[in-house]
């Protein structure tokens, strides 16, 4: 490297200079992947606190250790809505049941392709309030998977969960909320292509 | 002290085998383009910050004067939320962090006896990116579909989903800010840090030069993460991943976990240089050495540190467990305790000083007084029960602009007219500058005050229009607005005046200046200090 008139610096500086700029440099990648990092360190926090209200995978049921806790009566409350741009139809057979902690309860979900087109759809599942999203176990439900469906055809989807026993005592009722999104644009080839096409 | 012989030797010997000590600018535009002159770089800097604090501010006029009045006059609301969003764009980005870049380049190296910055190709790089990158954002304004419009915290879906077609080209100039401001900052460190004149030892550094160095840590700790997550919205756009939309698996609440990791050490940014800026200057006027030298450098360093732990003060009502929001809570009041030790500080450097009141003085008063009205306010919502009414609203407005325009932008103001006359080696018309201090000081508060009253009185701000009940204290915003925007062309006024026939000025040029850059003449001469000064313990901090 040539030297900048004027600027007498000496070799060792110069050596100072180059060294503490590769460390400031990694500090700079080390930073850019640590924002990376933080998008699983989100994920594991949010399903460890149940953050956001988000609820697990797939429940393994066990009847050994689970029996239902009749002392007590959880209100749950179902709500389902279609984000914007969806148009299937999307609704819950009941809006609501008594449940007692431990119990294994099924409600069953209909979801309907009003358009002409096929499309494939995703629900997204989020429980209020969040603390007891954690409590929340599904062994059984749609939002495992995506529903594909053909112009016009309606689908049954039975949803079983068990509210847990270990549910805090101060929690009555639980709220468990499905949105549905429209992501036949995903299964496109030309992603561009099927994202422009969404946005619409 | 045979340490620092021994350096001395070692410097002049070099200096001897170049001499390169009468070497002087190129001529025209090649000088500026090429130039790898601190205090040149300095200077393009501030100039450039300047265009964008006027380009930002008209953005800002446009706003006020659609909310002169109640209804839709002017401009649509789809332009008017361009116009929200480029302000705090062009301001954040192109206006302050340049200027506190640019006041860097300029005094790091005179202030601690340094011949240049350590990287000086690297400082050129980094300032010449900025015209290309605000080009780039400003020209979307004129393309079909128009400008960024989601606000400059840019919250996913808005900015993913649901953005214009240029958000792309946004996208590449926030990435291009962010380089800037990583080798301007690597370049601050390495000055700092390697380039001292013997003797200038950490804890004699002056607090601009410490607050810089804390400054250039927060930003190489935080531009990264913003890079990384306008890369994350990028592949949402354009390459099929869902890193922020909710169908795919990803959560648009996690954008604002990661903006505001970045988005609260950035409003840190913003403000620690000004703390070291009033803490040269009001020493200077009140004739005493600043008050607890040690414990500015240790407040400054204590709110860097805290300032990543209270991010989500910015989301209480995004939905957040109560043990969150009480974390959060508490770490946000706990920052006011450095900052309290700070503006006490301050208020005792002036206690029984010999104070005069000269125009750098008084804008660094009017900085003290402001910034801690701002500071309260931020105190009030920190408090996240009571945050549930204010969020989102102008109080909100109110609290940012007093620590950002009476806060930072003061201090900047001050700084130009503290070092002015050291840089061009003549004095400011002092009349000229009191005019100006009082135009601002009245515009800046009859701007804000009132928003405070409208955001309470649940007055949501980055809308176009509003209901009636609001329409007098918008009239009156507006008014300051246009005062204080108009008095900036004052300034400029002041200071072309200044540079082209204001009275030469001393090389001390203030009776109670301290620091190694009023031990040189006048305007300071091109290249300064290549031979180390011998730095003396009352030419040592402020």
């Amino acid at each position: 490297m040539g030297k900048p008139a004027g600027n007498p610096m000496t070799t060792a500086t110069r050596t100072r200079n180059a060294k503490i700029t590769w460390r400031l440099s990694l500090m700079v990648v080390g930073m850019f992947g640590f924002g990376f990092a933080l998008v699983p360190l989100y994920d594991l926090l949010c399903e460890v606190t149940g953050l956001g209200g988000k609820t697990g995978g797939a429940y393994a049921y066990e009847p050994a250790n689970t029996w239902p806790d009749t002392t007590r009566l959880i209100s749950v409350n179902f709500t389902t809505n279609t984000n914007a741009g969806m148009p299937w139809e999307f609704w819950a057979e009941k809006g609501g049941m008594r449940v007692h902690p431990g119990e294994l309860r099924q409600m069953n979900f209909f979801m309907r392709n009003t358009t002409r087109r096929r499309m494939i759809a995703q629900a997204v599942p989020s429980v209020v309030p969040a603390r007891a999203a954690e409590y929340f176990h599904k062994t059984e439900c749609f939002c495992f998977e995506q529903q594909v469906l053909e112009p016009g055809e309606l689908l049954e989807m039975p949803m079983r969960f068990i509210i847990d026993r270990r549910l805090p005592k101060n929690v009555q009722s639980v709220s468990l909320s499905y949105e549905l999104f429209d992501v036949t644009y995903l299964e496109a080839d030309d992603l561009v292509a099927g994202h422009e096409g969404h946005q619409e | 002290m045979s340490d620092i012989i021994d350096t001395r030797q070692e410097f002049t010997q070099d200096f001897d085998h170049d001499a390169h000590h009468d070497v002087q600018p190129d001529r025209g535009i090649v000088r500026w383009l090429l130039t790898t002159n601190h205090k040149d770089i300095g200077t393009l800097y501030l100039w450039f910050s300047f265009l964008m604090l006027l380009i930002g501010g008209s953005l800002a006029l446009v706003i006020r004067t659609e909310l002169f009045e109640p209804g839709l006059q002017f401009i649509e609301p789809a332009f008017f939320n361009q116009m929200t969003t480029n302000h705090g764009l062009i301001m954040v980005f192109g206006a302050i962090m340049p200027a506190f870049v640019g006041l860097a380049n300029w005094l790091l190296p005179m202030m601690v006896g340094a011949p240049d910055m350590a990287l000086p190709r690297m400082n050129n790089l980094s300032f010449w990116i900025l015209p290309f990158a605000f080009g780039l954002l400003i020209s979307t304004l004129f393309m079909e579909g128009g400008g960024p419009n989601f606000g400059w915290t840019f919250y996913a879906p808005l900015s993913t989903t649901y953005a214009p077609d240029t958000v792309t080209y946004f996208i590449l100039s926030i990435h291009m800010m962010g380089a800037s401001s990583i080798m301007g900052s690597i370049n601050i460190i390495a000055t700092i840090l390697n380039m001292r004149a013997p003797g200038m030892t950490l804890m004699k550094m002056p607090l601009f030069v410490w607050t810089w160095l804390i400054t250039a840590y927060l930003l190489l700790a935080v531009m990264p993460v913003l890079a990384g997550l306008v890369t994350m919205m990028l592949f949402d756009i354009h390459f099929g991943t869902s890193f922020f939309n909710a169908a795919g698996g990803g959560d648009p609440v996690m954008f604002q976990h990661i903006f505001w990791f970045f988005g609260h050490p950035e409003v840190y940014i913003m403000i620690l240089p000004a703390f070291g800026i009033v803490s040269q200057i009001i020493p200077t006027f009140a004739r005493k050495p600043l008050f607890g030298y040690d414990s500015m450098v240790y407040a400054t360093a204590s709110i860097a540190f805290l300032s990543f732990t209270v991010w989500a003060h910015h989301m209480f009502t995004v939905g957040m467990p109560l043990a969150g929001q009480l974390f959060f809570m508490y770490a946000t009041l706990l920052i006011a305790v450095p900052t309290g030790v700070k503006v006490f500080n301050w208020v005792s450097t002036m206690w029984r000083g010999a104070m005069t009141f000269e125009t750098p003085m008084l804008f660094s008063i009017a900085f003290v007084v402001l910034f801690t009205i701002g500071g309260f306010s931020g105190l009030m919502l920190a408090i996240a029960p009571a945050d549930y009414q204010y969020h989102d609203t102008y109080f909100v407005v109110a609290h940012f602009h007093y620590v950002l325009v009476p806060g930072a932008l003061f201090s900047i103001i001050a700084a130009v007219y503290y070092w002015l006359p050291k840089w061009c080696g003549r004095m400011y018309d002092e009349s000229l500058g009191k005019l100006h201090f009082w135009l601002s000081f009245i515009g800046v508060n009859v701007t804000f005050f009132p928003q405070h009253f409208s955001g309470l009185a649940g007055m949501p701000r980055r809308i176009p229009d509003y209901a009636l009940q609001f329409a007098d204290f918008n009239m009156v915003s507006s008014i300051g607005a246009f005062v204080f925007g108009f008095s900036q062309l004052l300034f400029l006024y002041v200071v072309i005046k200044t540079i082209k026939s204001g009275e030469p000025a001393t090389g001390r040029v203030w009776e109670g200046a301290h620091g190694l850059e009023w031990t040189l003449p006048s305007p300071a001469p091109y290249h300064t200090f290549t031979h180390p000064p011998r730095v003396v313990d009352a030419e040592a901090h402020s």
